[in-house]
């Protein structure tokens, strides 16, 4: 899973798991786990959108935290440029973290109230001691200029901006130490229908201009078709298939992913009426007490007994230089 | 023709310490039985504002129905007391939120709260009240209905919530369903449960349903005719098939151009719509589209444009409506 296509892996997750304790009792026991990321397995390669799916709570954004090592992972291997992030200790994980930022959903929550829009902006180039004071709040202005923003915004206090001017507020923020890699969980999410295009159009500027690699969370399926490159589709913290967008798209091998296209809706009244619906039933189970065997075999339409035994392998259905990645045992007769 | 539900140039405005809020400026629709309407725009352009003024639900201070009428079956709601809104609410028309926390109590099973409606609206007893609220949680597909009774509504799941919601608004019988971006807080998935839920709904019980939502995409396949709002305003309504084949307004068309196409397999860039919506603390002597729109003219910044008959049955709030059908490859699935 090294090299396909003459494309350079950039980042390797390994295994990756994430587990929250439950404790319980006055003396605080450990009883269970919520087994929120639970050994998943996938390479992102430079210059690539990888965008990440499933329905809440399946375990997205643990992943794209623990990649970047803001949780610590339960096991597995997160490497990058050929180190293994989970093993470095912390003033070298400091260092790494200005090639690596996040980019949160909600443009209200994640901004401090009580900083400036220059303040926000820079901190990060504080935190890593880049340049001078001079030179930091140049950077800032160029920063504001790259997303759109009026650099004579600098003074204002976020409250002074709507949900779409405070979300590039939080990508100049992210942009600041030049980072290589991004983690943008459900950037445009919280945002009005005639503002997404408008972030979404930038962010996929800023990835031209400058070179950037992104994890792109999102549950807005169409969204994820439109920026990515390939696409993870995750359900109750496993990757359950993984290709490039138009295989997981148009040739789904996996029961789950079938199941959330046909949940799209399409802005056409005409294809609407013709389509047939595959309606999934009932909600994702506790990631505390998850089923046996292939987890989604309580709301699969195709489970057998196996299915129920037996945790599929993540195996490659496709060829080398196209990998089609299918956790499902039953797969092939999607084909 | 008298229909089950007609709005007639409501206005509805906020009182507050920054300024008079605008918030519904003149909006009119009609609804008959069994029809369905999607109003959709995006957060605070007044769709809820609108349906919570035909139903009393305004807060106030400081909101106000300032003017207007909605006949329902030829009655006037505007101007009734809460006793008269609070029996035609529940029973002759319902009403489903965004959270379903916030309209279902906490510290009472999910049965208590279905029977009482029961026995308030309909004079139903105990015994029958329970049947009947086993029926309708099984009617939205709620298993083990008799026992599910007992639970309360943090037992339940987001989706299941929103479907003890359903049964709770639709448990007498009503004959229009007013259902307030009820699938935002679910997941895509859940969302399409609920979607066909209430379409069999429909189909069995024939209510007239207003289904109001940010997403034109989710309502394409569910509704007889659209209404989009903006800045308070109904800016163009249309019968569903001919709103999404061939848009005449420039802010429709701005919001099905800045979807993207789950089908198109090569992206052409998304086109948005620039800048942001206006702050509705000020009169609109222009169309309040204008600082927006890619097709403004300077007639657009002098004079706001009534709703204008645009083609049967539908009506467009643009000067420059007629320009927009004529332009070639115009539609977006045309
Ligand atoms: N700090 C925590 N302690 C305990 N459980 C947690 C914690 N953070 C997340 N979880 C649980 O882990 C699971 C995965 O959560 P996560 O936030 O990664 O989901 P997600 O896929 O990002 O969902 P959403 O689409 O709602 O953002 C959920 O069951 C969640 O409740
Ligand atoms: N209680 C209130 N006090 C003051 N302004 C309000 C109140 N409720 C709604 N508004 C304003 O009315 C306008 C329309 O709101 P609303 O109908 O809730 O929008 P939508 O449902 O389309 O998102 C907005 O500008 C909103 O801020
Ligand atoms: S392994 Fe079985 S239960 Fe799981 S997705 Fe495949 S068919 Fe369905
Ligand atoms: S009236 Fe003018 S500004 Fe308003 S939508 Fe039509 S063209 Fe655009
Ligand atoms: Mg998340
Ligand atoms: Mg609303």
């Amino acid at each position: 899973m090294s090299q396909e296509n003459g494309k350079e892996t950039f980042i390797q997750v390994r295994n990756l798991k994430k587990h929250f304790p439950i404790m319980r009792g006055v003396f605080r026991r450990q009883v269970g786990a919520v087994k929120a990321v639970d050994g998943v397995s996938f390479d992102i390669y430079k210059g690539e959108t990888l965008g990440l799916v499933g329905e809440s709570g399946c375990g997205k954004s643990t992943t794209g935290r623990s990649i970047l090592q803001l949780l610590t992972p339960t096991e597995g291997e997160v490497l990058f440029d050929g180190r293994d992030l989970t093993k470095l200790g912390q003033s070298e994980l400091r260092k790494s973290r200005r090639h690596m930022q996040m980019i949160f959903q909600d443009p209200y929550a994640s901004l401090n109230p009580r900083m400036t829009v220059g303040n926000i902006i820079g901190e990060p180039l504080e935190i890593h001691n880049i340049g001078d004071a001079k030179s930091r709040k140049d950077r800032v202005k160029e920063l504001l200029k790259i997303v759109g923003l009026n650099p004579y915004f600098i003074n204002r206090y976020p409250h002074e901006f709507s949900g779409g001017q405070r979300q590039r507020i939080g990508v100049a923020r992210a942009l600041a130490t030049n980072p290589d890699f991004i983690v943008a969980d459900e950037p445009i999410s919280a945002l009005d229908v005639s503002i997404q295009a408008q972030v979404v159009n930038l962010l996929d500027d800023l990835k031209d201009d400058l070179g950037l690699t992104y994890l792109f969370i999102a549950h807005d399926l169409s969204m994820i078709r439109y920026i990515s490159d390939r696409v993870a589709v995750m359900y109750l913290g496993k990757i359950v298939e993984l290709s490039d967008k138009d295989t997981v798209f148009d040739h789904s091998l996996h029961p789950y992913t079938q199941a959330l296209l046909s949940a799209i809706p399409i802005p056409d009244p005409e294809k609407e009426e013709k389509r047939q619906r595959l309606i999934l039933e009932g909600g994702v189970p506790s990631p505390a007490n998850p089923p046996s065997g292939c987890n989604f075999h309580p709301r699969c339409s195709y489970a057998t007994d196996i299915c129920s035994q037996t945790d599929p392998e993540f195996r490659n259905l496709g060829t080398d230089s196209r990998p089609h990645f299918v956790a499902c045992h039953h797969a092939e007769q999607f084909k | 023709m008298t229909h089950l539900l007609e709005v007639r140039d409501l206005v509805t405005k906020f009182y507050t310490e920054q300024g008079v809020v605008n918030a519904v400026n003149g909006i009119s629709y009609t609804l008959d039985e069994g029809e369905s309407i999607a109003i959709v725009g995006e957060s605070g352009s007044g769709k809820s504002v609108g349906v919570l003024s035909i139903m009393g639900l305004i807060p106030s201070p400081p909101g106000r129905v300032d003017s207007g009428e909605a006949l329902f079956n030829g009655r006037n709601l505007i101007g009734l007391s809460h006793d008269e809104l609070r029996h035609i609410r529940g029973r002759e028309m319902a009403m489903v939120f965004q959270d379903p926390m916030t309209s279902l109590n906490p510290v009472l099973t999910v049965g208590y709260q279905l029977t009482e409606a029961l026995k308030l609206h309909l004079g139903m007893d105990d015994n029958q009240a329970k049947k009947r609220a086993a029926e309708m949680l099984e009617l939205v597909g709620i298993p083990n209905p008799v026992k599910r009774l007992d639970d309360y509504p943090h037992q339940f799941s987001g989706g299941q919530r929103q479907r003890v919601m359903i049964a709770m608004a639709l448990s007498c019988n009503p004959s229009l369903l007013i259902a307030d971006e009820p699938t935002t807080a679910l997941d895509v998935t859940i969302q399409a449960q609920i979607v066909e839920l209430v379409k069999q709904l429909q189909e069995k019980l024939g209510m007239a349903i207003i289904w109001i939502t940010h997403d034109l995409a989710l309502v394409a396949g569910m509704v007889d005719k659209v209404a989009v709002m903006y800045a308070g305003y109904i800016v163009e309504q249309a019968p569903v098939h001919d709103l999404y084949k061939r848009p005449l307004h420039p802010y429709t068309l701005g919001l099905l151009h800045s979807m993207p196409k789950l089908d198109a397999k090569e992206q052409t860039r998304l086109a948005s719509i620039d800048g942001l919506p206006p702050d509705l603390r000020q009169n609109f002597n222009y169309c309040p589209f204008a600082p927006r729109c890619p097709y403004a003219i300077d007639k657009c910044k002098q004079e706001n444009p009534a709703l204008m008959a645009a083609g049967p049955n539908r009506v467009s709030a643009c000067w420059r409506w007629e320009d927009l059908r004529e332009e070639t490859g115009f539609g977006v699935n045309a």
